[in-house]
Formats: C-alpha cells, structure tokens, sequence
C-alpha cells in the first residue's frame, strides 16, 4: 500500500485545526500508515459479491413526524459557552489578522 | 453543493487583477464571447420543525431560542430526518421532472466555521435524492432584429443536474468592524436558530448557447422556479428573507474556442433582479480581464446590490477541501415507489398547463403572458382579479405603473407596499366614477406612501373626480373666456379644438374634473352661443 506523507500529514493536520510539531509529522506519517495498511487488509477478504457496508444496522427511512419537539432554555445553553452577549455565543475573531 | 458563503472563512483578495481593468461593454462581450452560465439555488423549507430536530424553524424569533442538543451538536445527540422536509425535497424534485433516488444517503461536510456549532454541515454529496431534471422557461420576446421583425416569444429548457437535502446554518454578527463586515471584526456573535433549518439546493448543469440572453435567462429561470415553488407550498420563497438563495455561475468562451473558460461564482444575489445583474456584470467585468490577457482565476465573488458589481471573496482553488463521508448517525433514504408515486398525485397543476390555462383566461397574446411571467407578477395579478378586478385592468397596473415604481425603487414588485386587494379597491373607484386614472395614480401613490387604504388616502388626498356641473360650469367659462381663439374655433365646427379646453379646465381643477362631463359643458355651450 502507499506510504503516507509527511506532506498529507502537515495537509490533515490543518484541515483539523490541529497544532503538530515537525518531530510529530514523521510519528503520525508512520503510525497513519500502520492504521491505513490495517485497514487495507479488508481488502483481501472483501470480494465482488459482499456489498460495502455503510451502516451497522440495515435500516432505510428512519423518520420523524414534522412535530414541534422542546427546545432547551437559552439561558442555560448559554451558561455553557465559552463567552455570551446578547443572548448569542460570542467566538473570537474569525480571520486572522494576516488575512 | 456549495456552502453559503458564509461557510468558509473570506479571506480578503487583492483584486489587483481586477480593480485597475475596465470593464467591456455588454454589446463587446457579446461580440467576442459565448457565455456559459449555471444557477444553483438554496430554498429554504416551510417545515414546521429543523431538518433534524424538533426546534421550531421560524423566522425572526428571539435569538437561540429555538436551539437543541441535536443542532447545537452536543455530544451523544443523534438526528433523525424531518418526514415532511424530505416529501417537499421529492416533491420539488418531482415538479422539476427529476428523476427520483431509490436509494441515497446523507453525507458530512466537514469544515471550521462557528456557523455551524458541529464543525460539519449534513448535507448530500454524490447520491442526492432527485437527478436529472429540467425546467422549460419562457422568455419575453420583446427584442426587434435587423429587419424590424419582432422577435417571438421563446422557451429554454433548463436541465438541472441535482436537487439534494441539506441543513441551514447560524446566522453571524461581526463586531467591531466598520460596516458590520467580518474583515475588521474584534469578534463575532451567533444566533443558531437558522442552523438545522431544511435546505433543498437544486443546481443547474451549465446553460450554452443563450448569447446575449443569459442574464435574461438566468432570471427567467430563478422567476420561474420561485413560482414553481410557490405553488407546491413547500417554502414561501422569498428572496429577501433569505428564504430562497440564488448563486450565479459565469464563465466566458471566446467565440471559436472549443473549451469553456474558468467559471467565477458570484454570491449574494438578493433579488431576481439581481440575478440577472450580477451576470451581466460578471460577462463585461471578465471581458475586460480576458481582452486584457489575464486568466480569469476560479473565486467566489460577490454581488453588491448598490453598485451592481461583483468583488473578489476567497480563492476556490485552496479552500475547498470538505472531506465529504456518509453520515454514520442517519440510515439511508429509500423512498419506495408507492410513496414517491402518491406525493406525485399531490402534485398541484404544474407549471405550464397552469400558465397555459391562466393565458386562455385573462385573454392574453404570448408576448403578454411572457412579459407577465418576466415580471414574476402571475400570483399578483392571479389575486388581483380574485379581489375583484378585471385581468386586463390588473395587468395595466402591475405591468404598468406599479412595474415602473418597483424598478424606480430597486424592489421586486411583490416588495411594494401594496396588496392586490388595495390595487382592485383602487381600481374598484375608478369604475364607479369616483376616480379617473390620473386619480387613481395618486391613490395608488398614496398607499405606497403608507398613508393607508385607498379609500383613505381618496378622503385624505381630496382626489375624489368632480362632475357637479355648477363646479366645473365655473371653470368651463373661465377657460372659454380665456381661450377666445379656441373656442371659436369649436363653434366653426373644429369639435377636436375642445381638446384644448378641456385641458384648460383639468388644469385650474387640478385634474380632477370629470373629463367626459367637461366636454359635454363645453361643447353645449359652444354651439349654443
């Protein structure tokens, strides 16, 4: 199988949001790597009459009526976020400065 | 299949290889290039309740309160589909001739954005639940050629690609910027009530070969699906609000290339009127950069009501990298036959026969009805003369005036602050002789101007038509005194020189004497003497 990237690593890595280190990018290339071949091995048992599974369980159409539920009070959501103003979630800027 | 754009951080661009170019004009980008355009378009779902939850979907409500664990993401909680949002996404698929999915499966969009407190939007990605489709649009043919011919009427067939579901997301207040924008911002603030709400977004495959017509198109189309929309009930469609959302696609194929050029997708289109400038621009503002030997480079742009142009928002080319992966917490869809068959009885009379049969009923030409379809005034006028009035009479207002004071004002004429019931109360006056049309004008002037209904604005205004004899009998002398010449030529038998007089005394009464009375004064004194 391919060899993951110290590349791909630094690209995942930012996609998530994730601070890693240079001596971190070669200990994740090398144990993404582990995980990916792992993985792969299905592969081998995996032939042309067994369907891809998507879901554990064989349901279709799990639905709920269009019916008003209870939502929570906002105060008290509010009271688990970081930082509130005016009944709305205050985040810290979006862009960063540079951009 | 694109977020809204404010799902993905903006970075600012330098526009430097735009600002300096001027842009073509529209008869040179004609003259060189063939546009290609494309429209996909969020609509918003009517549904009582969110795509995956049961908070209320409302408009307007107090800020979070209509947020759960399910739309605020919090651990351990699990979605379950809304039942009605899926049929009005089949539904729509349905009226657009799509070919429904027997088997397909939500999917998870990933990014970082606080617009969506989960970090990912459920949305669909290669199995959407309708495909396939397309829309027969029809288009004024109001142009004249060369040889003086009027052009007819015409119809496009626009082929839509996909309609699929997804989630709205929360809506954000940037603080402490200049103008409310996010570049500047200290911090932001976010409402979460729209997050969750059932979004269905139907996306066109590229539209070719409508040269100088594609802004036309473009709008003909988004007219034309927001009536299809608005007829099944599924959403009310309104573009102000936010409730349908409309992003243009332009790109610019130099006549005799064989490739497509670099498409741009331009965002915050907020009116139909809109669509179609945001096209036109974006057709003369890429000439420019082509004719000028710079690549066009693959972006979001957006539109700005005030000036009608588009500018640089982020660069497609780095941003986009959504690590799409079926969602593990819903099962799939598998709308049977026998469901997908009922919810296509329920369909209303579709699109074209409906227009067909409103045609034959109000007596119009087809060039008529497709100047009534182009001004998205056929739920107007449909109401109008459901109030009351005549189709010919309702017409000659919102095609006639209330057209000219939408466009003067920059609103779509369902924007203006009229009913139809006012218009055919108004019109109402006029055929009992209360009003004549200068009058009615007025009236119809007044109730834009909120000063109530018509009838109030009649008392308030004085407009009521005079045609008590004594009054204008007064006047009728005056101007014949004041006009010797005329009036002699009206006793020597030249009937049309009343003409004159008669304007005469529509002037000293401001308009509102009777016309019909004033000339029969007039002209039984003339002959009389």
């Amino acid at each position: 199988m391919s060899t993951i990237t110290r590349d791909e690593v630094a690209h995942l890595a930012h996609l998530a949001r994730l601070a890693v280190t240079d001596d971190e990018l070669d200990t994740f290339a090398v144990q993404l790597d582990v995980i990916l071949s792992s993985v792969a091995s299905i592969a081998d048992v995996a032939a042309d009459d067994i369907l891809p599974t998507t879901h554990a369980v064989p349901l279709t159409n799990v639905l709920r009526a269009d019916e008003p539920g209870t939502s929570l009070n906002r105060d008290t959501v509010l009271l688990a976020a970081p930082a509130a103003e005016g009944g709305r979630f205050r985040v810290p800027r979006i862009l960063d400065a540079q951009e | 299949m694109h977020p809204p754009s404010s799902m993905t951080p903006v970075a600012p661009q330098p526009d430097a290889a735009t600002a300096p170019i001027a842009p073509r004009s529209f008869d040179q980008v004609i003259a060189s290039y063939q546009p290609v355009i494309g429209l996909e378009t969020h609509i918003e779902l009517g549904t009582r309740t969110k795509m995956f939850c049961g908070c209320a979907a409302a408009f307007g409500d107090e800020p979070n309160t209509n947020i759960c664990p399910v739309c605020l993401g919090l651990p351990g909680a699990l979605p379950v589909a809304n039942a009605a949002a899926v049929e009005s996404a089949i539904l729509i698929g349905l009226a657009l001739n799509c070919s429904i999915a027997s088997w397909c499966r939500f999917a998870r969009k990933n990014y970082f954005y606080p617009d969506m407190p989960k970090n990912f939007q459920i949305s669909q990605y290669d199995e959407p639940l309708c495909f396939d489709g397309w829309l027969d649009v029809r288009l004024p043919g109001d142009s004249v050629d060369i040889d003086g011919n009027v052009e007819q009427p015409s119809s496009v067939r626009i082929e839509i690609e996909r309609v699929h579901m997804e989630e709205d997301t929360g809506k954000s207040l940037h603080v402490g910027g200049a103008t409310g924008r996010i570049h500047g911002a200290t911090h932001s603030l976010v409402d979460y009530n729209r997050a969750g709400i059932p979004l269905v977004e139907i996306v066109t495959k590229p539209i070719t070969g409508t040269g100088e017509r594609a802004p036309e198109v473009a709008r003909a189309y988004a007219t034309q699906l927001r009536d299809v929309i608005r007829a099944l009930g599924v959403s009310d469609v309104r573009m102000e609000q936010g409730s349908m959302r409309c992003d243009v696609n332009t790109s610019l194929q130099p006549i005799g290339a064989s490739e497509w050029g670099t498409r741009t997708e331009t965002k915050n289109v907020n009116s139909l009127r809109s669509v179609e400038r945001a096209v036109r621009s974006e057709m003369c503002r890429q000439a420019g950069v082509l004719d000028a030997g710079i690549r066009i480079v693959q972006e979001t742009r957006h539109f700005h009501e005030d000036t009608g142009q588009t500018t640089s928002g982020r660069s497609k080319e780095e941003a986009t990298d959504y690590r799409y992966f079926p969602e593990p917490d819903l099962v799939p869809l598998a709308p049977e036959t026998a469901w997908v068959d009922s919810l296509r009885e329920r369909l209303p009379e579709l699109s074209a026969e409906k227009l067909a049969r409103l045609q034959t009923e109000w007596g119009l030409t087809d060039k008529d009805m497709a100047a009534v379809l182009g001004a998205g005034a056929v739920q107007l006028i449909a109401a109008t003369i459901a109030a009351g009035a005549t189709a010919e009479v309702a017409r000659k207002w919102w095609l006639g005036e209330l057209a000219r004071r939408a466009n003067a004002d920059g609103v779509e004429l369902e924007g203006l602050a009229i009913t139809p019931k006012q218009v055919a109360e108004v019109q109402q006056l006029v055929d009992r002789g209360s009003l004549n049309d200068k009058l009615a004008r007025q009236a119809i002037e007044g109730v834009l101007a909120g000063e109530g209904e018509p009838g109030q604005v009649v008392a308030a205004r004085g407009l009521e038509v005079v045609s008590d004899t004594d009054t204008l009998g007064a006047a009728v002398d005056a101007a014949i005194a004041a006009n010797a010449e005329v009036a002699q030529k009206v006793r020597d038998g030249k009937v049309a020189a009343a003409g004159a007089l008669v304007g005469a005394v529509m002037k000293t009464t401001k308009g509102q004497a009777d016309a019909q009375t004033v000339c029969t004064l007039i002209l039984e004194r003339l002959s009389a003497s």
